[in-house]
């Protein structure tokens, strides 16, 4: 981005989850281990904001109460909370955390990336965006887009 | 009971398949996608097989390729901003004339009934309305600007030149060249859809339009000429379009395209739901109100999201369906 002033300048930040605490059925090989929303939530906690040396996590623009995963429908929707609302890299996050879904996840999910209710100002319009696989495609074939989006997922 | 029997199950394409189309006596297909390439399929003894792979023509996906009615052209529209037309005069197939003027994505492409016009469409709004100006020749005749959204698909009207296009803005438009100044207008706008409309169809008669959307519907609408029985005002001497049915509540997510068999008038849908149904008018059906009955659902159709699906032109009741699985089907409809 060549935009030298963030939009939001003096983000909150907040403290970072405790690593998740593996009990004995994580190691029992008979015990199916369905994704919950914890591990979505640990696939993108650290996803790089475009515009801050700071994770989604720190900024609290994602949280693990606003993922929700259903493993018989293949189902996986987050929900995600720019730090302001007329924060212009909104659609730009949410394809990040899109992307990031769409490598790490098996091909049967069905993954939609939303801002949170009343989160942003354009909320219908990023949306929409964001719920388009074809732009989607086109816009992974960009890749000066692409190499944006893979610096901010690179330590996710 | 009806039944969408599964005749072949084809890989060859990498990544996602975007759409397929059947050459016009049913005999070859064509296929595209994400790999940039175009496969040309036809059937060995009982196997599909490939015959041909078209590359090189497209620098960026190929979203979207179809056949001209005479079966000796092939169009494909791609992301890179271009519409390649492919032919084989020469013996094998080539591409022999590129149409630029999309400033972007190209995402449709289709002929007229005569062979004589092709339409494209995109991301920057615009509807391209193309001559065939001799061989290998193509003038653009109107670039149509009445969208205001990127325009996803582009469809002929069964005989006549009409030409219908669906939206991102949720709505569709129809569009006809003017005999006193030859400029191409839009003749009317059908609005009832609540978000994307990504593809539609004509039925036979081109009196009908059947539309589906990211709102998870499918929509009929009826044309309604000067002058009609039925009383509906009509300005300018123009018909009016009216969504008579609304087919809610089997989709559960986008419905990416949609199918009107012109022999048999059965409605295939394609969903990322993965699901691929087909809808049939039912028999008292009221033209003012038509009702549709559901006759068949194949779940899990394709593993992922099911992009495209395609009638044989012969009415023998093959259908074509391709998805982001990568993969291309063959199915086998019986409807008793």
């Amino acid at each position: 981005m060549t935009k030298s002033v963030a939009d939001n300048v003096n983000p909150n930040i907040y403290e970072k989850e405790s690593e998740r605490e593996k009990t004995a059925a994580d190691f029992d090989e008979d015990v199916e281990d369905l994704f919950d929303e914890r591990e979505i939530f640990d696939l993108i906690r650290n996803i790089n904001d475009p515009e801050h040396p700071l994770t989604l996590e720190e900024l609290r623009v994602v949280e693990e109460s606003n993922i929700r995963v259903d493993n018989k429908d293949n189902t996986v929707v987050v929900n995600f909370t720019p730090t302001i609302p007329h924060c212009s890299m909104a659609t730009l996050i949410g394809l990040s955390i899109r992307v990031q879904l769409l490598r790490a996840l098996p091909s049967r999910f069905k993954v939609t990336v939303e801002v949170s209710e009343g989160s942003h100002v354009s909320e219908h319009a990023v949306n929409k965006q964001l719920a388009d696989k074809e732009r989607i495609a086109a816009a992974l074939e960009n890749k000066n887009l692409v190499q944006i989006i893979n610096q901010c997922i690179a330590a996710a | 009971m009806p039944n969408l029997e599964l005749i072949q199950a084809l890989s060859g394409h990498k990544g996602i398949v975007w759409n397929v189309s059947w050459h016009p006596q049913g005999k070859i297909f064509a296929s595209c996608g994400e790999d940039k390439t175009i496969k040309l399929w036809s059937k060995e003894g009982q196997e599909w097989t490939i015959k041909t792979v078209l590359v090189d023509g497209h620098q960026r996906t190929i979203r979207e390729v179809a056949w001209s009615p005479c079966g000796n052209y092939l169009a494909s529209a791609s992301f890179d901003a271009t519409t390649a037309i492919w032919d084989k005069k020469s013996g094998q197939f080539e591409c022999n004339a590129t149409l630029e003027g999309h400033e972007n994505e190209v995402k449709s492409v289709a002929w007229s009934p005569s062979g004589q016009l092709l339409a494209t469409c995109g991301r920057d709004k615009s509807v391209w309305v193309w001559e065939v100006a001799g061989e290998d020749e193509y003038e653009c005749e109107s670039v149509l600007n009445a969208h205001n959204q990127d325009v996803k698909k582009v469809a002929w009207h069964p005989s006549l030149d009409i030409l219908a296009s669906a939206s991102y803005d949720n709505s569709v438009k129809l569009y006809k060249e003017d005999p006193a100044d030859n400029d191409w207008s839009c003749i009317a706008t059908l609005q009832s859809h609540e978000s994307t409309v990504w593809s539609l169809t004509f039925d036979k008669t081109g009196e009908r339009l059947a539309t589906c959307s990211d709102d998870r519907t499918v929509k009929i609408w009826k044309e309604y000429k000067p002058d009609n029985q039925e009383g509906v005002i009509v300005t300018d001497r123009e018909s009016v379009w009216k969504c008579v049915c609304t087919l809610s509540g089997f989709h559960t997510r986008c419905i990416y395209d949609i199918a009107w068999c012109h022999h048999t008038g059965f409605l295939a849908t394609a969903s990322g739901d993965d699901i691929i149904r087909i809808f049939k008018e039912s028999e008292d059906s009221d033209p003012n109100s038509p009702t549709f009955d559901l006759v068949c659902t194949k779940l899990n159709a394709h593993s992922q999201d099911v992009n495209s699906v395609r009638w044989n032109p012969t009415g023998n009741k093959e259908l074509l369906s391709c998805s982001d699985d990568g993969e291309i089907k063959i199915w086998s409809f019986s409807s008793d």
